[in-house]
């Protein structure tokens, strides 16, 4: 990397200090003082189960790829705090984050990441690959930009069966650069498509600085060039996550299209538990973390009398013991049975839809078709 | 849920018997595909077709002529020249409820979409852990022969039958074309649906009583003592006329059409070749790394001692597609090729 691209990247301090209204900017927003403490504990059981994924990856109970999301919590965090339950979330591989902001088990999801029968998803996906379809969330995939695509389709569905719902679709700022994006944005905004476009920015794909790799920096732009609004937010503030991304469901339930939000974040470890960070200097790593949506978010709330220290010891000590409990269980599941290795390859005809009993031949009627010709 | 393994084949759901009657239709292949997509367009709201230039234009291979004004945009939905996404719409729009059928126009064109065919569509289910099924069926046109180049002219079904998770059928009658069409439609998985272009305008027998044909039930086309012949799409009709030829001079050729490469269904084929010994399989497809290999290991693997003569394989030659007539005749296989091949294995 050169010194002049190096210069380019956006740093912390392009943003403005943390909010000292914060509890005034969160009433404008809808948002009650529970709902802020909510974004503070949801952050920490966020950090605190990745810090112990960590933990046992180093102890070997956790294989594969381990990507965390730590520093990045206020993305997940505020923006799935702007959807409803039946809204569909389709997401990247470093999607633990996002698993849990959208409620599902912190038992099952650190099983899966066990591999354990009792994982979400029964230990055949992974960490890459969280599932939980009662919950609407549709998947971590770990080919870069490769669910944008499959964000389009739920969209679709969402739209062409007359529903309300909206898709969250997020990625990093890596899938800017694949075709895929571009196939998806503009299929999107031609068919008016309820998605919003999340794009976490945190200045790396993989090692490759993002001024190495795009020929942009304001990534949001890109999705001026297919007619849909395109916003920034401060990925490191859930409350702003939050705004920026109720703003673009609200837009898309309106049935205005689809919405881009580009959310400003920094990962404070590694791309994955193999990472060595040769890429970035220290200084610009403890620069970052001075920016931590956690800390920064427990001060605000401490200074604006919306949390005691009393309740922010308990909810860290609840957080402990929820992380304490999704770990035991993982460790007393059991692997998937040997039988499991050939199961879920195709799905079997009760998964047909039901209208294959109300079918019948069109064999020598006349068609349109053939009419036509 | 209870799922198959991928070594069996998923019986199709039957519908209600309707009166039965022997009463059958001319069809050419492409007027079956047609009359199938119509049927499920008619009787499922869920079912649209998507594509590149299936409305308007009315299919670059007539076969979705008329559909755009009889059903709207809504449910014939043209498409921008975006294979990925158009695949990976039809992905989530079946995770989402709906039952996309998608026109990708030629095979070629399915490699921009390889992503969202290998690594989504044929892994959803399994990394899901079950939850997420992914009923899509994906149309695309095979094979080489009109003089159109290197770059729309290869015969890659096999590349996608190489893949746990996908279904791929290659009907080469208008009887199978309109059967498994409505199998592939019912299907609870992605299918892909192989359009050999060279057979479009064959024309067969089609019962107007309603049926349909699964994917992986190999059929036998013509029974015979002496020699098995194996193919699929256009080689499936190069072999009967290989062994009308072999008739006259008294060998007699079962011929087996494979119907569908996965599930692969190779029993009709093991019984054939205990009872002849020998064994020729024809594909259009390059010769190395063929499916034609993976047959004829597999006929050895199970029917070893019943062969008097090594398997052989009929493919086309190893080369990029030429344009020059001549030259493109000498890529492909054609019915001399097989009977020499027959001749052979019987010498």
């Amino acid at each position: 990397m050169t010194a002049e691209t190096q210069a380019e990247q956006p740093a912390a301090s392009d943003w403005p200090a943390p909010d000292e209204h914060i509890r005034d900017t969160a009433r404008s927003l809808g948002l009650s003082d529970e709902q802020l403490v909510g974004f503070l504990e949801q952050m920490q059981l966020i950090r605190r189960f990745e810090e112990r994924a960590a933990e046992m990856y180093t102890r070997r109970r956790i294989g594969g790829f381990l990507h965390l999301y730590v520093g990045e919590e206020a993305v997940a965090v505020g923006a799935v705090a702007a959807l409803r339950p039946d809204d569909d979330i389709v997401t990247h591989y470093r999607d633990h984050g996002h698993a849990l902001a959208r409620g599902l088990p912190p038992r099952n999801v650190m099983a899966e990441l066990f591999g354990r029968r009792t994982g979400v998803s029964h230990g055949k996906g992974g960490s890459m690959h969280l599932f939980d379809v009662e919950r609407h969330f549709l998947g971590g995939y770990a080919i870069v930009a490769g669910h944008l695509p499959i964000a389009c389709g739920l969209g679709l569905a969402a739209q062409y069966r007359g529903q309300d719902r909206v898709c969250l679709c997020i990625f990093g700022d890596g899938a800017v650069n694949e075709g895929e994006f571009h196939e998806a944005l503009n299929l999107a905004s031609l068919w008016k498509l309820p998605i919003v476009f999340l794009c976490e920015n945190n200045l790396y794909g993989m090692g490759t600085a993002l001024a190495a790799a795009s020929a942009t920096l304001e990534l949001y732009k890109f999705a001026n060039a297919y007619n849909i609004p395109g916003a920034r937010c401060d990925g490191m503030n859930a409350v702003d996550c939050y705004r920026a991304v109720r703003d673009a469901v609200e837009h898309c339930r309106a049935g205005k299209g689809p919405a881009f939000v580009e959310a400003m974040t920094y990962r404070f470890r590694g791309h994955s538990m193999a990472d060595p960070e040769l890429y970035r200097s220290k200084e610009e790593v403890a620069h970052w973390r001075q920016r931590d949506p956690i800390v920064v978010l427990r001060t605000q709330l401490l200074n604006a009398g919306v949390l005691t220290e009393e309740r922010a010891a308990q909810i860290e000590q609840q957080v402990e013991a929820t992380v304490d409990d999704a770990v035991q269980f993982a460790e007393q599941s059991e692997p998937p049975a040997p039988s499991e290795l050939t199961t879920d390859i195709y799905a079997d005809p009760s998964h047909s839809h039901p209208a294959t009993w109300h079918r019948r031949s069109a064999v020598g009627e006349t068609t349109h078709a053939e009419d036509g010709r | 849920m209870t799922t198959t393994t991928d070594a069996t084949a998923t019986e199709s759901s039957t519908p209600p018997a309707e009166p039965a009657g022997d009463e059958t239709v001319e069809l050419t292949i492409r007027d079956a595909i047609a009359l199938a997509l119509r049927e499920e367009l008619i009787h499922d709201e869920h079912v649209f077709l998507m594509g590149e230039d299936i409305g308007a234009y009315g299919g670059s291979y007539v076969v979705t002529k008329g559909f755009f004004d009889e059903f709207g945009p809504r449910r014939v939905r043209d498409t921008p020249i975006a294979e990925s996404v158009i695949v990976g719409t039809a992905i989530g729009a079946a995770m989402g409820g709906l039952r996309p059928i998608v026109e990708l126009m030629t095979i070629n064109f399915s490699l921009l979409a390889m992503d969202q065919i290998v690594n989504h569509a044929a892994k959803i289910l399994y990394m899901s852990g079950g939850q997420v099924n992914v009923p899509i069926v994906l149309r695309m046109v095979t094979g080489g022969g009109s003089q159109l180049g290197a770059q729309h002219s290869q015969n890659l079904e096999a590349w996608y039958a190489r893949v746990p998770g996908l279904k791929v059928a290659c009907p080469a009658t208008p009887y199978d074309a309109l059967g498994m069409m409505r199998a592939a439609v019912q299907e609870a998985n992605p299918f892909i649906f192989v359009e050999h272009s060279l057979l479009y305008r064959l024309k067969g027998p089609v019962p107007k009583a309603y049926y349909t044909v699964p994917c992986g039930s190999s059929v036998v086309r013509r029974e015979g003592r002496d020699i098995t012949l194996v193919g699929y799409l256009r080689s499936a009709v190069l072999n009967l006329e290989a062994a009308e030829i072999l008739a006259k001079d008294g060998i007699e050729a079962e011929v087996i059409d494979l119907r569908s490469l996965r599930p692969l269904d190779l029993q009709p084929v093991i019984t054939s070749v205990q009872k002849t010994n020998h064994a020729v399989i024809a594909e259009d497809a390059w010769l190395t790394g063929g499916f034609s290999s993976e047959i004829s290991c597999q006929i050895q693997e199970q029917a070893f001692d019943y062969l008097d003569a090594p398997v052989q394989r009929v493919n086309g030659a190893d080369v990029p597609a030429p344009y020059s007539k001549e030259l493109e005749s000498l890529a492909y296989p054609n019915v001399d090729d097989i009977v020499r091949a027959a001749r052979a294995a019987l010498a």
